[in-house]
């Protein structure tokens, strides 16, 4: 699904920094893959080089999903090839409500791949009952997007906002930040609802007790740019009781 | 001395080549005195701090500058709108595109009919307003419209009008110079809703004299057409009773030179004023200009102005806008804001906030900002799967929300909203 080769990057407006150096990873359809690391280890920056943000600039390796290359897309194409980002934080847009937004990303979207344009109705049909089972009310569907949401509403309305997109490839920047854990288990639930044979996640988080509600079948740990260490659950559990000193040590 | 050589001789030459229609007594009386305060005030040159950002030349000029007619195909504003129709083609009433001059609740007239006539209400405010509202900052155009204004629209509300007022301006001629002055006097406790559309003329001056009696509804929305090379200089003068209220707004599209000015007298205990705008520019040619002035002079009175522009393409854009406040204008709520979206590098915006204020306890605040599309909200559209140019629009559009949100009647509202979809999809 997701093929990362040697990916290296650094800051546009800054050759000296150099973010990511040398990171592979390998995800296929269907598989939850789980990247955990120390603050400024390059974990928020992947996303944001993977989903096509300004700022940062490539300068070896690869990314591929589904054999296309993603590099060389506008984000809102790499959308539409499938990939989605559930944002850290999730912006606020005064003035363009959340319907109007979701239904005109869906139908571009769908556009963008040569489908029909979901109709109105069918479209309010849909929403209403995928915002149910994420217990968004239908005045949050109204207002504007994220404008005056808590932390907790913010991340179910991206979650919300998956599941009208149907992604092949999601990537959940620490989604658990901000949440208490009665929300963070809302929005792990709406995440496992979506998991299929088909579909991938790439799970980005400072703990492990995200992993609790969202198990992974992979985890890395990513530290200087590069993942130094892969395996199971387990190695959540190691970080969660030592800390990444000991495996940054191991690595060096 | 130069200067003030220059002035005197742009206000002959210009003055000489006007004509002032024939009318009753009292009306010719008006016009004289009109005339007299252009002459004394003299007409508006770069070097006059009211004008120091928008260049009066081509107003001042004794031959309207020639505009071309354009038509992009949208067909008229608000044809579902249950109203009563008045439409001036370069200047001039027609008659057969518009309706009976009647309505429930109404009294209109032609200006050029009611200056016939020896008795007539509106002989109280044609020219009054004008003049009080040219202190303390002169206003030499609208002196000028009262003194050689062929016609316009005079307008009486004594009890809640249902059906809006449409005055529908086209422009036919490509070197028509129009000049119309309408008087509204809307009674105790009557409600009255304007509406102005179209670009009018090569050059168009109008001027709107409203007299809002306590407790008395005035709502104005206009629209200033689509022609790129017309010009506009407008003039609102409100005055307003007790407990009356007033909302204007405005939205400009395209125009080389458009110069509205807003002049706001709060006679009255609890008056309420809202005045607002939104412009949208496209290319270096394109100056809008919103000039405000709103003096509180009663209790409690509560002024809002609210003026947006989008301006790209080297496109100009300002606003100067003012809230006075006089001695014992207590509980004063005054607010202002003034916003500019620049969509690159090339384009302007000039902004004048005042506040002057003689009461002790009064609540003002004012804001003017400058800004680009922001940027992260553009990625996170982007990420979603909106294009590009989809996605700026929608948050163009947004940008413009806050303005579009004084227009109380929503379908009203939603109409101006398509309009401007359509202006930003024909950039994309």
């Amino acid at each position: 699904m997701l093929e990362i080769n040697n990916l290296h990057a650094e800051l546009e407006d800054d050759s000296e920094v150099t973010i990511l150096k040398g990171l592979s990873l390998s995800i296929k359809p269907g598989e939850v893959h789980a990247i955990m690391g120390p603050n400024g280890s390059g974990k928020s920056t992947l996303s944001y080089i993977l989903s096509g943000k300004d700022g940062y600039k490539v300068t070896d390796g690869s990314a591929t999903l589904g054999g296309v290359d993603l590099l060389d897309m506008e984000p809102e194409e790499r959308a539409a090839a499938g990939l989605f980002l559930a944002f850290q934080y999730p912006v606020e847009i005064p003035g363009v409500g959340n319907m109007t937004f979701l239904r005109t990303a869906v139908n571009a979207q769908r556009k963008a791949r040569g489908q029909e344009e979901m109709s109105a109705g069918d479209f309010l049909k849909e929403v209403r009952a995928k915002a149910k089972e994420l217990q968004i009310d239908a005045d949050m569907l109204k207002r504007p997007v994220n404008v005056g949401f808590s932390g907790g509403e913010k991340k179910r309305n991206e979650i919300l906002q998956m599941a009208m997109l149907e992604p092949k490839m999601c990537i959940l920047d620490e989604t658990d930040s901000g949440l208490d854990v009665d929300a963070m288990k809302l929005v792990a639930d709406g995440v496992n609802a979506l998991r299929s044979d088909n579909r991938s996640f790439l799970v980005i988080t400072h703990y492990q007790r995200l992993l609790d509600h969202i198990k992974p079948d992979f985890v890395h740990i990513l530290s200087g740019g590069r993942i130094i260490k892969s395996g199971g659950p387990e190695l959540a559990l190691e970080v969660e009781n030592n800390g990444y000193a000991d495996l940054l040590a191991g690595a060096a | 001395m130069a200067v003030a050589q220059l002035k005197l001789d742009t206000t002959t030459n210009r003055l000489a080549a006007v004509t002032v229609p024939d009318g009753a007594v009292w009306a010719q009386a008006a016009r004289s005195d009109a005339l007299a305060r252009v002459s004394a005030m003299g007409l508006p040159t770069r070097r006059d701090e009211y004008w120091k950002y928008t260049d009066p030349a081509s107003l001042v000029a004794v031959d309207a500058p020639a505009a071309a007619l354009f038509d992009n195909g949208e067909g008229p504003l608000f044809a579902g709108v249950d109203k009563v129709s008045l439409v001036f083609v370069d200047g001039v009433f027609d008659a057969a595109q518009s309706d009976d001059l009647t309505g429930t609740g109404l009294e209109i007239d032609q200006l050029s009919t009611v200056t016939q006539t020896d008795i007539h209400w509106a002989k109280d405010i044609y020219g009054t307003l004008e003049e009080r509202g040219q202190n303390p900052v002169a206003r030499p155009f609208a002196a000028l419209n009262t003194a050689i204004a062929t016609d316009g629209i005079v307008i009486r509300a004594t009890a809640a009008v249902t059906k809006p007022v449409h005055i529908t301006y086209l422009h036919q001629s490509t070197t028509s110079d129009v000049t119309l002055h309408h008087v509204v006097r809307v009674e105790e406790g009557a409600s009255l809703t304007l509406l102005e559309t179209g670009p009018g003329a090569a050059r168009l001056n109008t001027c709107l004299e409203a007299d809002i009696a306590n407790t008395g509804q005035f709502h104005h929305i206009r629209v200033q057409g689509n022609d790129h090379e017309r010009r506009a200089v407008t003039h609102c003068f409100a005055q307003l009773g007790t407990e009356s209220v007033f909302k204007s707004f405005t939205l400009t599209f395209n125009g080389v030179m458009t110069r509205n000015e807003c002049v706001i007298d709060m006679r009255g205990d609890d008056a309420i004023a809202h005045v607002a705008g939104a412009c949208v520019g496209d290319g270096d040619d394109f100056h809008h200009d919103d000039t405000v002035f709103v003096t509180h002079d009663a209790l409690r009175g509560e002024s809002r102005q609210v003026f947006k522009k989008v301006l790209r393409n080297g496109a100009v854009g300002v606003f100067q806008g003012k809230i006075l406040v006089k001695q014992g204008a207590q509980k004063t709520d005054g607010y202002q804001i003034s916003q500019s979206l620049l969509l690159d590098d090339d384009s302007q915006f000039l902004a004048k906030p005042e506040l002057e204020i003689y009461a002790d306890d009064v609540a003002c605040s004012h804001g003017s900002t400058t800004g680009a599309i922001d940027e992260t909200a553009l990625f996170y559209l982007r990420s979603r799967g909106v294009p590009l140019h989809t996605a700026r629009n929608l948050l163009t559009l947004s940008f413009l929300a806050e303005a579009l949100a004084e227009i109380e009647d929503e379908t009203l509202a939603e109409e101006l909203q398509t309009r401007l979809e359509g202006w930003l999809a024909r950039r994309a």
